[in-house]
């Protein structure tokens, strides 16, 4: 888990150009929407892709993505449950 | 009070000229992503958003930044009353074309977004809270006439109080913007076509 | 300060060429949506309204032409045609402007090997809108506008600014855009496509359906363009707004389409006195659900109201001209028509969503867009 978890944050900040942002500023329960992170939904519609991409998950409902997308360990937890990482 | 050009602001050529005095140069071999990132770091004000944007937005949101330094428009004149009147050549070809480069592995949402060449005046409106009209065309070439007249006919129609005027053009490396703020003013140039024109050729 | 009057008008879409045609077929209650299986757009299948082929290259080369024109050109040319004919319009006066409205333009020649054999440059909007205004001649460079979902209404506010200060005497109207591999993908990459026909302020509503085609109007301070059994209808007022509040979400409050319609409602001096509203209703959750605080926070929650798009599907930069010539044509005909899609409301406040058609009195109509960008537009059209 610790290993995924490490490996998202690289990848989130990749993939969402989060300037300024190292994986050690990210606490694996922040919260990445609102507060937190503060990102957006265009980030939410990108985190989409990039489960598609490198899990191979597909998150048809976009609201799904809130629960799943809440955290880093959230969304490690979702790969880890669903997921072949 | 006539209506005038108060203030302007071009980038090209990796130079960045407020009322014609520059404030930034870089070598032209410098390339585009890293001169806009010093003119950012130049600009001394953080704003995370400008990262996520595409390079035409960075390059209009940057020219802004300038020339409206130590401006408070919304709070001066109402934000309804702020235009935005933008053009340029390519619309938003240059992202068109990255975002097209995308769809045959997946799709990306965050450069899709950016296809449209309004997104500029949208990311300006976000930043400096601009409520009232905007609009964008599309011109083969710089068409003063055709700027100042729209702008001059907003505020005498009690439109707007103040024009933001602006051409920004991107692609494939070549970039060119051009911005100015027309208001009613006492200290200014009068905007004219001929003033307009020897502004974005100077 | 002219006057600006609304002349003729015509549709290309999926139901038909020309404004009656369409009009007639939303009459009996037709849409233009259908399903699509075509893996060069989409992987999987998908609702649109698509312009038929055949018919359009039966149209075209009936106009004996030898030039060789992308799709998106052909239609606007067939539909700029139809109006000039209709009117009588001299269309090479140096007093006529054409604007052409469109997001994307010619972009489906990204998709095509060699850019489908054309030029580089024809995937810009101003070369695309010069190959159309040279087919027929015009003396004036046209004017080409692109400003995401409310690029035809704005087209329409800036054509009624232009005659009325005086530049030009007549302006066509041309708002075009395509369905197209890059269009579908990117809504799909939104997660906004419906995989149903679209169904605005339903309570079931599932996302956008797209749809391509063109509409043209014809504006013109020169009453003597206008057919005399019409009703005279002129463009009374126009506003436009930015939410300032986000790129691809729409505001949270409505108040700043509010105020394009407030404002538009001045300029035409005419309040809340609207017989019937052309609405957005992209039936996006959050498009749809802005629109009803909107018009609301405007005291317009009783106007009868619809969305055009359970008909034409989203047509981008087409939408707010087709859609504003239908609402001429709701006008002249005093018809108003039902909301296609709508069964139980799905947004939070009141609105008077039209379920029938319905013979009334149409005299004051309202034509509102919102698009990405945050951008709103408003324009009244008002008999007299």
């Amino acid at each position: 888990m610790d290993a995924l978890i490490a490996k998202l944050k690289t990848q989130i900040i990749e993939q969402l150009n989060l300037e300024g942002v190292s994986p050690d500023d990210i606490s694996p329960d922040d919260s990445l929407f609102g507060e937190g992170l503060g990102l957006d939904s265009i980030d939410a519609l990108e985190l989409i892709v990039l489960l598609e991409k490198n899990y191979g998950l597909k998150i048809e409902n976009p609201a799904d993505g809130k629960k799943i997308f809440a955290t880093i360990r959230t969304i490690a937890e979702y790969i880890t449950a669903h997921g072949k990482a | 009070m006539s209506i005038c050009i108060s203030t302007y602001c071009s980038i090209r050529n990796n130079q960045i000229k407020l009322n014609g005095e520059a404030l930034l140069t870089k070598g032209v071999e410098v390339p585009f992503n890293e001169f806009i990132k010093s003119a950012y770091d130049l600009n001394a004000s953080p704003y995370l958003k400008f990262f996520k944007m595409d390079d035409l937005c960075k390059l209009a949101f940057i020219t802004s930044e300038f020339l409206l330094k130590n401006r408070k428009l919304s709070e001066q004149y109402g934000a309804e009353n702020v235009s935005l009147l933008f053009a340029n050549t390519s619309s938003s070809l240059d992202t068109d074309i990255n975002y097209y480069n995308t769809v045959k592995d997946f799709a990306s949402p965050s450069l899709f977004v950016y296809t449209l060449p309004n997104i500029m005046l949208g990311e300006i409106s976000i930043r400096n809270k601009f409520k009232g009209e905007n609009a964008f065309f599309v011109f083969e070439h710089f068409q003063a006439d055709f700027l100042c007249n729209y702008a001059t006919q907003l505020i005498q129609e009690q439109k707007a109080k103040t024009v933001v005027i602006g051409w920004v053009e991107l692609l494939n490396e070549n970039y060119e913007a051009f911005l100015c703020l027309a208001e009613e003013t006492p200290d200014g140039t009068e905007l004219t076509n001929e003033n307009l024109n020897k502004y974005y050729n100077g | 300060m002219k006057t600006v009057f609304a002349a003729q008008g015509n549709i290309i879409s999926s139901l038909g060429f020309t404004a009656e045609e369409n009009f007639s077929a939303m009459e009996q209650g037709r849409t233009g949506i259908q399903k699509f299986t075509r893996e060069d757009f989409l992987p999987f299948s998908f609702y649109a309204s698509l312009v038929d082929d055949g018919k359009l290259n039966e149209k075209f080369s009936a106009l004996n032409n030898k030039q060789n024109f992308t799709r998106l050109e052909k239609i606007f040319i067939l539909s700029i045609a139809d109006v000039i004919e209709e009117s009588g319009l001299d269309i090479k006066a140096g007093n006529t402007l054409l604007i052409i409205s469109t997001t994307k333009g010619n972009i489906n020649l990204l998709e095509e090997e060699n850019y489908g054999g054309f030029s580089e440059k024809r995937l810009l909007l101003s070369d695309m809108a010069s190959e159309v205004a040279r087919y027929f001649g015009m003396k004036n460079s046209p004017l080409v506008l692109s400003n995401a979902c409310i690029s035809g209404v704005l087209a329409i506010i800036t054509a009624q600014r232009l005659i009325r200060s005086g530049q030009y005497e007549n302006v066509i109207v041309s708002g075009g855009d395509l369905v197209s591999e890059f269009t579908l993908s990117g809504f799909n990459s939104f997660k906004a496509l419906s995989d149903e026909p679209c169904k605005p302020y339903d309570a079931a509503r599932k996302g956008i359906t797209l749809g391509e085609g063109c509409g043209t109007l014809l504006l013109t301070s020169d009453e003597n363009l206008l057919n005399n059994n019409d009703k005279k209808i002129i463009v009374a007022g126009g506003s436009v707004s930015n939410d300032a509040n986000h790129i691809s979400g729409p505001s949270r409050t409505g108040e700043e389409l509010a105020l394009a319609v407030t404002n538009a409602t001045k300029e035409a001096q005419c309040g809340i006195a609207i017989d019937f509203i052309s609405a957005h209703g992209t039936a996006t959750a959050f498009n749809d659900e802005m629109e009803s605080k909107a018009f609301s926070v405007a005291g317009l929650q009783n106007v009868p109201l619809n969305s055009m798009k359970g008909f034409f599907g989203h047509t981008l930069g087409a939408a707010g001209v087709i859609e504003a010539v239908v609402t001429l044509e709701t006008m002249k005909r005093n018809v108003l028509l039902p909301s296609q899609g709508f069964q139980n409301s799905g947004v939070s406040e009141q609105l008077n969503i039209i379920t029938q058609r319905e013979k009334r009195e149409v005299n004051t109509s309202l034509k509102t867009a919102s698009g990405f960008g945050g951008c709103n537009a408003a324009v009244i059209f008002k008999s007299i």
